[in-house]
């Protein structure tokens, strides 16, 4: 079984996505790193599924992807809101709750 | 041993206008208005393929009735590999029980593949070739093609001309895919396509509010019955793992089992409710009562669909289904028994609700509309009945003159009546104008009614037998006061539209249209088909008066009348009793299914006798003659039914549908409806209010002694205390608060790293 493969590719998947998340000067592809995290995280589930020989993690992966497509519909929204108020989609200038 | 390409090839017929539907859904703009070429192409194609199965499947039937190979290798290859022990009983079940028209067997033609596995379930996909698909195919291929040439014309100039091809497409692919399904879980598949591909043609113009509501209700109300469909192929699963050990969806599987069941005299509860189950799914499709109200609604899409919906794809869907998986009505229901059954009961009330409405509409397509109906019902009846063959070969007969009668009315509309439908004010005399067209009309009228030697009297002749030869002796009878009810109504049709004065004449071509669109709004006694946008680019339309429509519309329509007469010929007891040429009783050897005793029931072809063919001609001459005096000849005066009470009281139950419309809006949503709303105000008002108001006034005595108490002296200094300690505290962490997203991201992301690390460490 290729376990480690799977999980080696999930792990640099899952690196690139924190990665983006951390760095990235839009809105938008910050929230395009949290998918790639979000996909990491699935190839996890599939490939322990397939090896444990389970199907539990092809229907945590489906959940995952469901839910998913929801989050990403109301980061959309958000981040829409948020260059309507702001003119701008970069991270750095929502920062209204500054201490 | 022998290839037969076309139908080993058959699941192209379905691709091929598949593919067409993308092309033109993704390229159709770029194309114009040649994109309905690519439909027809398309459609050009699958009918030439469709003909190719027709004539190796006869040529699979005569090799292996001159005992060219018992059992067909072929076939029998595949059946093994798929399930053991069932191929070799079909085999003796066919030796053993051989009278005649059983006595060989012609397998049918099964491929399939792999459409998804899990757990060591396996669900294949393929096709499954046999004597009433091949006939589906032909006849769904044939109408398609037919409607889809005829539209280019009569959709010329559309606002969604592209988009309205796109979805004839798919609705003939879907349909074509239901057709070859070899599980019943790919026919569920195919069946919502269809269902899908309805919706989006019924609601074509779906600007006009009348026309979304009629699409809605089609689509809801055949939803009521997929509920039994999906429960139904639910089922079909458990019988044959009832059977075998191992439950499957493949149909051939699916008929022994529920034979080779009922044998063993088990499980009788099992099959009695998949076969109801399945038998909801067929009364929502097939417009059976009490479902059968979408069916007239669903005239608000544009006539050609109409044609194709009721002759071809959508209605007969149902029918096809019933006779697909008929071992399950047949030991579920114990159709072989007599009497009277559940399926044979659903389409006698049919066959009879049906064309008692087709008298009272004054729109020429809902009379149609309706007599699809009845005639739906005879269908069913004759599943009901046993009379396997004939109900189908009525389905056979029904697509080629209902297809030529709803195109016809489509003529009249379009070419004579500025796209009204509305018999009693727009149209009459038309015969004048337009001869070729009241020519093709009275022919697939003359089949409707079963006069003799057209096509329609020997399918609805060969189910009025069967039902007799089977002890239905009711049957026989209700089916024979169909007949003369569908030859009355039909002749007040063709009065109103063909015969007397033209009651068109509107002398401004605008204003007409625009009163319509005002009728349309308020009820459904105007149908109509908007076409407005398309009739100012019409430069023919600017002469006002009613013509002859041109080729494109009138070339079907000689050849569906050429297929009302002759399509008849090839399962006609009558003729052969006189002429005693092969060619009249080919149809129950080419299409009934020869897979012996026990993958099927053994179906039973009466012995002619001149009796059923006198008494039916009779009913239609009944009906005729009655109409006649009733409505031409006003032989009992101008409003009859304005002063005899019980026939005025019968008038207006029909006009008002049987208050089924009534019945499912009011009453069973209403009643649904209002004592809910009702239970909750009520509790409102009595059960909350009072809770409410008394635990209000506690809570405003208790408040005033905490107040007092409590509050002022002991909360008060625990609270000021409290912030201003937590003041001091908020200032210190406020530094971590920088405001910048990723910070905390990368905050999150070192805290989470280290509880990993703490967890990976402990372990």
């Amino acid at each position: 079984m290729m376990l480690n493969q799977f999980l080696l590719l999930s792990a640099f998947l899952f690196g690139t996505g924190i990665y983006g998340v951390i760095t990235r000067k839009h809105t938008v592809l910050v929230l395009a790193s949290i998918e790639l995290m979000l996909v990491a995280v699935n190839i996890n589930l599939v490939a322990f599924g397939a090896t444990l020989n389970n199907a539990v993690g092809q229907v945590f992966a489906l959940f995952v992807l469901a839910i998913a497509a929801a989050e990403v519909g109301v980061g959309l929204a958000i981040v829409l809101l948020i260059y309507r108020n702001l003119r701008s989609a970069n991270p750095d200038d929502v920062n209204v709750l500054k201490g | 041993m022998k290839h037969y390409w076309f139908l080993d090839n058959a699941w192209l017929i379905p691709l091929i206008p598949a593919i067409s539907y993308f092309v033109i859904l993704l390229f159709g703009k770029r194309f114009g208005e040649r994109a309905a070429w690519i439909g027809l192409a398309s459609i050009g194609s699958a009918w030439v393929l469709a003909c190719g199965t027709v004539v190796q499947w006869i040529s699979h039937v005569n090799a292996s009735e001159h005992g060219g190979e018992p059992g067909g290798e072929h076939g029998a290859v595949e059946t093994i590999r798929a399930f053991g022990r069932s191929i070799k009983l079909a085999a003796e079940g066919a030796s053993a029980g051989g009278e005649g028209h059983a006595s060989f067997v012609a397998n049918p033609i099964i491929h399939s593949t792999t459409w998804f596995q899990n757990n060591g379930f396996k669900l294949d996909v393929g096709i499954h070739i046999d004597g009433l698909a091949v006939m589906m195919l032909f006849v769904v291929t044939t109408i398609s093609l037919l409607v889809h040439f005829y539209s280019t014309e009569y959709l010329k100039g559309d606002r969604r001309f592209n988009h309205y091809f796109a979805a004839l497409s798919l609705f003939s692919a879907s349909m074509l895919f239901l057709v070859v399904a070899s599980n019943t879980l790919q026919l569920l598949v195919g069946w919502e396509l269809v269902g899908l591909c309805s919706f989006m043609l019924i609601g074509h113009w779906w600007e006009e509010k009348p026309n979304s509501n009629a699409a809605l209700k089609a689509f809801l109300t055949t939803r009521t019955g997929d509920i039994g469909l999906l429960a139904g192929v639910i089922m079909t699963f458990f019988v044959v793992q009832r059977y075998t050990g191992t439950g499957s969806f493949d149909i051939t599987q699916v008929n022994q089992a529920a034979i080779g069941l009922s044998l063993d005299g088990n499980s009788k509860s099992l099959l009695f409710w998949c076969a109801a189950a399945l038998l909801l799914a067929i009364i929502g499709k097939s417009g059976q009562f009490p479902l059968h109200t979408w069916l007239p609604d669903a005239m608000a899409g544009p006539t050609p669909v109409s044609a194709l919906i009721h002759a071809a794809t959508m209605v007969v869907a149902g029918v096809y289904l019933g006779a697909r998986v008929y071992p399950i009505f047949h030991e579920g229901l114990n159709i072989g028994d007599g009497g009277i059954n559940l399926m044979a009961a659903v389409g006698g009330a049919t066959l009879l609700v049906g064309a008692g409405l087709a008298f009272v509409q004054n729109d020429i397509k809902k009379v149609l509309a309706y007599s699809t109906i009845s005639q739906l019902g005879y269908m069913v009846m004759g599943l009901g009945v046993g009379a396997w063959s004939a109900a189908i070969f009525h389905l056979f007969t029904h697509a080629f003159f209902k297809a030529n009668l709803f195109l016809g009315a489509g003529s009249v509309s379009h070419s004579g009546a500025h796209h009204s439908f509305d018999m009693k004010n727009d149209m009459g005399g038309l015969r004048k104008f337009m001869p070729k067209t009241f020519a093709t009309f009275m022919i697939g009228t003359a089949a409707l009614i079963g006069v003799p030697l057209t096509a329609g009297f020997f399918s609805k002749d060969e189910i009025l037998a069967t039902a007799s030869a089977n002890e239905y002796t009711f049957f026989k009878y209700v089916g024979l006061l169909g007949a003369v009810m569908t030859a009355a109504y039909m002749t007040r049709c063709v009065y109103l539209t063909f015969f007397g004065e033209y009651r068109g004449g509107h002398a401004d071509h605008g204003d007409a249209h625009d009163s319509h669109a005002a009728h349309t709004a308020d009820g459904d006694d105007h149908g109509h088909d908007h076409g407005h946008a398309a009739s100012n680019d019409h430069g023919h339309d600017a002469n006002g008066g009613p013509h002859e429509s041109n080729f494109p519309i009138l070339g079907p329509l000689y050849f569906l009348s050429f297929m009302s007469i002759f399509a008849g010929w090839i399962f006609a007891p009558m003729l052969h009793h006189i002429f005693h040429w092969e060619i009249f009783e080919k149809f129950p050897l080419w299409v009934d299914p020869h897979v012996g005793s026990r993958g099927f029931p053994i179906l039973e072809h009466p012995e002619f006798a001149w009796i059923d063919p006198i008494l039916a001609t009779a009913a239609g001459v009944v009906g005729v003659t009655l109409a006649y005096l009733f409505y031409w000849r006003k032989a009992y005066g101008q409003n009859i039914t304005e002063r005899n009470g019980a026939l005025g009281a019968g008038k207006k139950l029909l006009v008002n549908k049987y208050y089924l419309d009534v019945l499912y809006t009011d009453v069973i949503v209403g009643a649904t409806k209002g004592p809910i709303a009702q239970a909750a105000y009520w509790v409102n008002q009595n059960v909350i209010d009072n809770v409410l108001r008394y635990t209000g006034k506690g809570a405003a005595g208790a408040a005033k002694f905490v107040y007092k108490y409590i509050d002022q002296k002991g909360v008060d200094g625990i609270y000021n205390g409290s912030a201003a300690g937590t003041s001091a505290l908020g200032g210190l962490s406020s530094k971590l608060q920088t405001g910048r997203l990723q910070y905390y991201a990368l905050l999150v992301l070192f805290l989470l790293s280290a509880v990993a690390f703490a967890v990976v460490i402990t372990n």
